[in-house]
């Protein structure tokens, strides 16, 4: 970075987990429903209602703590935030404060500076500190749009509230932009990977903050941080970071002081605006709850979450690049999803050509994927009719071209690789004797060019391949057509 | 004319005319009694408490009529569901003829702090009822209402239920679910019952008690039948004898009073020990941290958004805040919320929240430790009988003094019971408290039954329904 200057970032995640009721009640988490028909005594926050602990958010907060390397603790405390805002209606939230439900991770991500274009430099593991995933419940929305008299009034659905949230708070270990980035889609990848969220930026679902501060290259101490906020995408969140750490940086040169505050990115203009400053901070006042006994989880359980656990995107890599032989970016590439994951493992077992079924999935596969917008759990097709397809290449019963044209017809319809090379007519004509024939008849047409041939010009030998191809439509195989060419001239 | 109904007619006469010196009810729901009283005439099944009128404090949420909490901003809250103990007193087939007045947000001891009127003691009308649970417990002294429902979070259903000559019990948190009770400090807070007798309130308490799924602290503690335990021996029952908290502070008469219902007990069977609580003096300290802190959370939810009540003439978020909390609550409860916030606040929560817990957990021992000598602890219920209305509205750190036998109790979760064991020269109630370890609600009963029987209190308050 510029003149001796480092960046320290923490970032923190808030990621609704994929419970199909709330954390305190028993209320829906659907999404889209009518204003405040999601909700009972409970999350609207009545007087008198009381918190019941959801257990199934436990369990996916577990699972979430486990897939990001974190300890669970056996004991944990809800605690209340207090403030006050119109979208939370007991003018708290229930969340943990100084003893989460899990502390310690260590997590290693895989991350990489771009080049102007935006594209990965150099792959590298990087090592970083998760302080806590911690429990929480979410608050209501303020609705500004589509009412009546909405210049007059604010209006408040509080339908998401009371939905649960794990957030995830790493220590200021990342150094850049990028490496933010790439923590960001690790921590969606894992969570969507062990089912714990749908961690969705653009739904919402996962919410990200980014605590900024520059540095002297050597200094150990740290700056005034600013806490980024509305943060709608990642790559939203990448510039934001970007963009205030050349501000900070810039201001420093400058002879400035950087205030602590709070900033929001603002999309339009591609900068970062005072939210909040220091003074207006709020003091949260946190407590333990008393509506909630301590939250007691035993070893056994954990263990029992643990043996429930999928195998994690990384250790599948290694073990795709060990028992399959591909490799790094290939492997890396195929555990970006696990529908993706799944579904090669699945297609390089059923049609024992592991490497070609990388290939194919990675280059043709995504390509189709990518184009519709879909994940392959999603689309039509299913490893097993991949590798029927992979079979009838590697056998070469259909060349290349062809396969391609046919993966595309299985995508759009859904239809079986043989039912599509049939009504294609792609069926390579592999035997013997009907290319012999073919072959016979082209010698026949061609006298000329044979007695060429015979005399010694080599080089026209392409030609008769060529003509015995078209014979056939393009159906010979043309390694047997080679054979028998040079056989009968 | 059905005879729950005209039994339910007679109690809401008496409950309207006898409110107009006492101000004892807020609400008095006479069409809803009464068709109430018809569907049960109707009705096959007969619960444990079938046609029996109950008054209910109004800060237990009913969804057929308003639930105040005595507070402006909450005046016309109509909630949409019923606290637990109520749906348990309708299952059995109760009639609830009523919501009574209290300290608003159940904060305060002489039920001054109400924001429609104080309530008048039923043995003096120049003095207060106590307080927070005041209204049901001149409901019950005056004999409108065999039973009703308090609240206790600090001593408001043991004091108000000392100072109107009434049998009054807090049980043990967790004993009866806290859900639909409006929050004041949820650690502390548990509902419970005053009685005209002793069996009064071992029915009601038995119908209201056990887990609730929908109370996170409510416990999965066997109910006994309380009722069927009432007679049962009390020879060789263990009573602690805190000598040193009969000292200073406490009245001559008062004292003399409570030290003679504990030979009257030893009379009657019950062995002696002297104790000692050696911390008990932080108790008041500890509470009005714990209570305050809790109660500034609880009570952040009446912003103006909602409940009916909002200040007028506001343009902006902070400004409808300040303004309808300003207007809509009263002194008292703005003063704790204060004082709560403060204690909360960082710089000081380590100081102030954090000792007071450390405390309590050394106030939990010190019971514990008593509790290894004897069964159940006697003290006063509160060290002087009803003051006079206005004696202590101006000076709150007497007002919270005179809690200090009450609060302890729920600090450490036990339960205690106020039993009237005499009357002061000038006529007016005395009772004394006992307190049992956890779960000892039937142990408690049956000493109060047992002095009930063999020490009755034959005096009635000046105000009282003419019974036929
Ligand atoms: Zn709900």
């Amino acid at each position: 970075m510029k003149n001796g200057w480092e960046a320290v970032i923490g970032m923190e995640i808030h990621a609704q987990l994929s419970t199909e009721t709330k954390i305190f009640c028993a209320c829906p988490t659907s999404f889209g429903e009518t204003p405040n028909s999601n909700t009972c005594p409970v999350c609207l926050g009545l007087p008198g209602a009381l918190p019941v602990l959801n257990w199934r958010a436990v369990e996916l907060g577990a699972r979430a703590a486990l897939a990001l390397g974190l300890k669970i603790n056996e004991v944990s405390i809800f605690a209340r935030k207090n403030y006050f805002y119109p979208d939370l209606p007991k003018g708290y939230q229930i969340s943990q404060y100084d003893k989460p439900f899990s502390s310690d991770g260590i997590l290693t991500i895989m991350t990489a500076e771009r080049d102007d274009q935006g594209r990965p430099i150099e792959w590298k593991p990087m090592t970083i500190r998760i302080v806590r995933l911690h429990l929480e419940e979410d608050a209501g929305k303020n609705v500004h749009e589509g009412l009546p008299e909405v210049d007059k009034f604010s209006y408040i659905d509080l339908n998401r509230a009371g939905t649960p949230l794990a957030e995830i708070v790493t220590a200021p270990d990342f150094r850049s932009s990028w490496q933010a980035y790439d923590y960001v889609n690790h921590v969606r990848r894992a969570l969507q990977w062990v089912g714990a969220s749908d961690a969705d930026m653009e739904k919402g679902n996962l919410r990200c903050e980014a605590n900024v501060s520059v540095r002297k290259i050597g200094e150990t101490g740290f700056r005034p941080k600013v806490e980024l906020k509305n943060l709608n995408s990642v790559r939203f969140m990448q510039k934001a970071i970007e963009y205030e750490i050349n501000r900070q940086i810039e201001a420093y040169e400058r002879g400035e002081e950087v205030v602590q505050e709070t900033r929001l990115w603002d999309e339009k203009n591609n900068c970062t605006r005072v939210m909040r400053s220091k003074e207006e901070a709020h003091d949260y006042r946190y407590f333990p709850e008393p509506d909630l006994p301590p939250l007691i989880v035993s070893k056994e359980w954990i263990e029992k979450i643990k043996a429930e656990m999928p195998e994690l995107p990384d250790a599948m890599r290694d073990r795709f690049i060990k028992d399959y032989g591909l490799s790094f970016a290939d492997a890396n590439q195929l555990v970006s999803e696990k529908s993706l994951a799944e579904f090669y493992e699945q297609t390089a077992k059923l049609s024992g050509s592991p490497r070609t079924s990388a290939n194919f999935i990675l280059s043709e596969l995504l390509r189709e994927l990518n184009n519709a917008g879909i994940t392959v759990a999603e689309s039509k097709i299913t490893a097993e009719k991949m590798a029927e397809l992979i079979k009838l290449r590697d056998e070469d019963k259909i060349n290349n071209i062809q396969a391609k044209e046919v993966l595309a017809e299985m995508f759009r319809t859904g239809k079986s690789a043989h039912e599509v090379v049939k009504e294609k007519g792609f069926e390579q004509i592999s035997d013997v004797a009907t290319i012999e024939k073919l072959v016979e008849e082209v010698i026949e047409k061609n006298a000329k060019q044979v007695e060429d041939y015979r005399k010694g010009n080599q080089k026209i030998f392409g030609f008769f391949v060529g003509q015995v191809m078209k014979a056939s439509q393009g159906k010979a195989n043309p390694k047997v057509v080679n054979e028998v060419l040079k056989a009968k001239l | 004319m059905s005879q729950i109904r005209a039994k339910i007619e007679k109690v809401l006469d008496n409950a309207e005319r006898l409110n107009e010196v006492l101000n004892a009810f807020l609400t008095i729901d006479r069409e809803y009694a009464l068709k109430r009283a018809d569907e049960l005439e109707n009705s096959p099944i007969h619960g444990k408490l079938h046609g029996v009128p109950i008054a209910v404090k109004d800060n237990i949420c009913t969804s057929w009529t308003r639930t105040t909490c005595a507070s402006r901003i909450l005046a016309n809250y109509r909630p949409q569901y019923n606290a637990t103990v109520v749906e348990k007193l309708l299952a059995e087939g109760a009639v609830i003829i009523g919501k009574t007045n209290m300290d608003e947000f159940a904060m305060g001891s002489s039920n001054e702090n109400s924001a429609f009127g104080i309530v008048r003691n039923p043995w003096d009308l120049e003095r207060v009822p106590g307080g927070s649970s005041g209204g049901s417990a001149a409901a019950v002294a005056a004999g409108i209402v065999d039973v009703a429902l308090g609240s206790d979070t600090g001593g408001s259903i043991r004091q108000p239920a000392s100072f109107c000559g009434v049998f009054g019990i807090k049980p043990t948190y967790g004993r009866v679910s806290r859900y639909g009770l409006v929050a004041f400090g949820s650690s502390l807070d548990q509902i419970g019952v005053f009685g005209r007798t002793t069996r009064n309130v071992a029915e009601v308490l038995e119908v209201i008690s056990g887990r609730d799924e929908r109370d996170a602290t409510s416990a999965d503690v066997p109910v006994p039948e309380y009722t069927k335990q009432l007679d049962d021996e009390i020879k060789g029952v263990k009573i602690g004898f805190p000598r040193s908290l009969f000292g200073e502070g406490l009245d001559a008469e008062v004292k003399s009073t409570i030290e003679q219902a504990i030979e009257n007990f030893a009379s009657i069977g019950a062995e002696i020990v002297e104790i000692d609580l050696p911390l008990l003096k932080y108790g008041i300290a500890v509470y009005y941290i714990i209570a305050t802190a809790e109660a500034s959370s609880n009570l952040a939810r009446y912003d103006g958004v909602r409940y009916g009540f909002r200040a007028e003439d506001v343009h902006e978020l902070r400004q409808m805040y300040y303004k309808t909390r300003e207007e809509g609550f009263g002194a008292e409860v703005k003063r704790r919320i204060m004082l709560g916030t403060y204690v909360l606040s960082s710089g000081y929560y380590d100081a102030y929240y954090a000792k007071a817990q450390k405390v309590r957990t050394l106030l939990r021992s010190d019971f514990q430790a008593a509790f290894q000598k004897c069964d159940v602890i006697i003290t006063p219920t509160s060290p002087t009988v009803a003051f006079r209305i206005g004696e202590k509205t101006d000076d709150p750190l007497a007002m919270y003094l005179s809690d200090v036998y009450t609060v302890t109790a729920n600090l450490v979760s036990i339960p205690g019971i106020s039993v009237p064991c005499g009357l002061s020269k000038e006529g007016l109630p005395i009772g004394m408290q006992i307190l049992g370890n956890y779960w000892s609600e039937s142990l408690l009963l049956r000493l109060s039954n047992a002095y009930e029987l063999f020490f009755p209190i034959q005096a009635k308050p000046k105000v009282w329904v003419e019974k036929e």
